[in-house]
């Protein structure tokens, strides 16, 4: 049993710039971390492992970024992944998720056999969820989105909860199969010292745009089918009203008229 | 596909138990507009088990030209691969220019499968559509990296040109005309087309074994009203009186990513950049300090009310009704005070 994990590095959110011309993040100088929400997927994917017989399943992380995403790579090593997979190659700089989930899916596809797909439910800035269905319409698996418990696994099939506007699904998925997960599905665990030191001395393949076989129209910004022509920030203007109250009474006033507030916009 | 040979606005109107859903209408309202500028015609396409003519009636009453119904069995709830299948179809043989979908479960599953199948270019929760003058292109603006940055994006030669939009940001489109609920109208069958999808676009890996409804509790993007509750609540004894503040104002109730990570509530309930994003009519802060990561997911609500003891707290920038005090003592008599405010 194989499974694999595509993580994305991502910048801290709270201090990112943009490049004005391309419309596109700058990265340099701004500290990554591994996608808060590919931690849920990571620990999904080793949970599972460690349920099955020793040896009989492994999980890959795989990631598609600049060369210094292979930190993000170790960490996933270092809380328990089998070992990791940096696709990286100046000619997939700008890809939107259509590009980005055609290199992921055609990296998936170099690394052979696979049971399992696991991905997070978004990656925090970017913000779309778009690459892990992306993934499965080009490796022409099923899918299943927004899993929040992982059933079962094993003789071909995976039973799975999926967190819908209403309430749970349970679904079957016979494999191979992609899923996306949510944070109720398993609480990350930390890296221990072993892990870390395995990590470190992991070897990490890089595969560029020559070791997969993906065309090359579908690389990279030109490859991409949405373009980004515009950023500005919003207008966030909003004029507070806001009241202090000293004592017992100003609350009692300052609640009324809060009520009364609502009450005029039709907010009650 | 790239070609030119493209017209016509969709929109992907969402069914449960043969009933549309409100952000249907939603979509009504955002694909009317752009139809109208675009001079195209505005088709409503529903996929489900059995659709009503009234219920399909209803989408005509609210601005769509055209209803394409597709039904089967294996419709009737959402599995990605049969309803990709007969969306990838309809789009190969319709040529529409414009697809728009709900930024919902479904709509986030099932448009970035469709536009790979199809090789469309798809913005995932936009706020913002509107059509280019000159070039027709599909402007959509949507919030990067937190909702710091509002970006345009443009799929200028892919077609068709997919979005996905917030539930919540457009109203519902009203009944232009009295929907003749179920009566044939005399143009009915003009406007409104069912058809049975061929039986190898329903086959599907997945299989729905089961189903738990989650009972009283609403789906805070659903709700128009929204309460939320931080880590100024203390404890998890103290939830209850947020609660029952959501309860007297008919909201739903949420939370901000410190609260859910301490157990006292559910991640369905959080709110934020690693949570939901909301965008109700309006949205009560109680104890909530205002992290970018909170801001945004919920900045982009109506009216923003904030109580917090804490005069500095981020909240109070994007609200319009502030409240510096201590909210246990705030809470209770505003449960009242609303209460004699709805009487009135």
């Amino acid at each position: 049993m194989r499974i694999i994990v595509p993580i994305k590095q991502v910048p801290e959110t709270t201090n990112v710039r943009m490049d004005e011309q391309t419309g596109t993040m700058i990265r340099e100088g701004v500290e990554a971390i591994v996608n808060p929400l590919d931690l849920y997927a990571i620990e999904a994917a080793i949970r599972l492992a460690e349920g099955a017989p020793a040896g009989e399943c492994e999980v890959v992380a795989i990631s598609m970024g600049p060369p210094k995403a292979l930190v993000a790579l170790r960490e996933a090593i270092a809380m328990g992944a089998d070992s990791a997979v940096l696709v990286t190659d100046k000619a997939f700089a700008g890809s939107d998720t259509w590009a980005t989930s055609c290199v992921l899916a055609a990296a998936i596809r170099k690394l052979g056999r696979f049971d399992l797909v696991i991905c997070g439910e978004r990656a925090t800035d970017g913000d779309t969820g778009q690459v892990g269905p992306g993934i499965a319409a080009w490796l022409d698996i099923p899918a299943v989105t927004y899993v929040n418990r992982v059933e079962s696994l094993g003789e071909g099939r995976c039973r799975v909860s999926q967190l819908v506007e209403d309430g749970c699904q349970r679904l079957e998925m016979s494999l191979p199969g992609l899923l996306t997960v949510v944070k109720d599905v398993a609480s990350p665990r930390l890296p221990t010292l072993r892990g870390k030191q395995r990590a470190r001395r992991a070897d990490v393949p890089h595969w560029g745009a020559a070791d997969l076989d993906v065309a090359a129209d579908n690389l990279g910004l030109a490859g991409s089918p949405t373009r980004v022509v515009k950023i500005f920030r919003p207008t966030v203007a909003r004029n507070c009203r806001k009241l202090a109250p000293a004592d017992e009474r100003a609350v009692e006033q300052t609640a009324g008229e809060l009520a009364g507030f609502l009450h005029g916009k039709g907010l009650l | 596909m790239k070609s030119e040979r493209h017209s016509g606005v969709w929109i992907l109107a969402e069914q449960s138990a043969g009933r549309l859903g409100r952000v249907s209408f939603e979509l009504l309202t955002r694909g009317r507009a752009l139809a109208d500028k675009r001079g195209a015609e505005l088709t409503a396409i529903v996929m489900g088990a059995a659709l009503s003519d009234a219920e399909l009636d209803e989408l005509t009453a609210r601005g769509a030209d055209r209803v394409i119904a597709a039904e089967a069995p294996r419709l009737e709830h959402f599995l990605l691969e049969p309803h990709a299948a007969c969306m990838c179809e309809l789009i190969a043989r319709r040529r529409p220019e414009i697809v728009i979908a709900a930024a919902t479960t479904t709509g986030r599953t099932l448009m970035p499968y469709v536009a790979v199948k199809v090789g469309a270019g798809l913005t995932a929760d936009c706020t913002e559509l509107d059509i280019e003058p000159g070039t027709g292109n599909l402007l959509q603006t949507r919030p990067a990296i937190g909702g710091n940055i509002l970006a345009t994006i443009l799929t200028p030669r892919h077609r068709p040109q997919m979005a996905t939009v917030r539930p919540h940001s457009a109203r519902p489109a009203p009944r232009r005309v009295p929907a003749c609920r179920g009566q044939a109208g005399p143009d009915r069958t003009d406007k409104v087309e069912r058809y049975r999808p061929a039986e190898a676009l329903l086959a599907g890996r997945v299989r729905r074994v089961g189903f738990t409804p989650s009972g009283e509790q609403r789906s805070i993007q659903d709700a128009d009203s929204v309460v939320a509750v931080g880590r100024g609540i203390k404890r998890a004894e103290n939830i209850p009186l947020v609660a029952a503040l959501a309860e007297a104002m008919g909201a739903a109730l949420g939370a901000t990513r410190d609260v859910v990570d301490r157990g006292w509530l559910s991640y369905p309930h959080q709110i934020g950049l690693s949570g939901k994003t909301i965008a109700p009519r309006l949205y009560v802060g109680v104890g909530v300090s205002g992290s970018i990561q909170h801001l945004a997911g919920m900045q982009t609500a109506e009216t923003i009310v904030a109580i917090n003891n804490d005069p500095d707290a981020q909240i109070f920038k994007v609200a319009d009704f502030g409240i510096v005090a201590d909210l246990f003592e705030v809470v209770p008599i505003l449960i009242e005070k609303i209460g004699a405010a709805k009487a009135k």
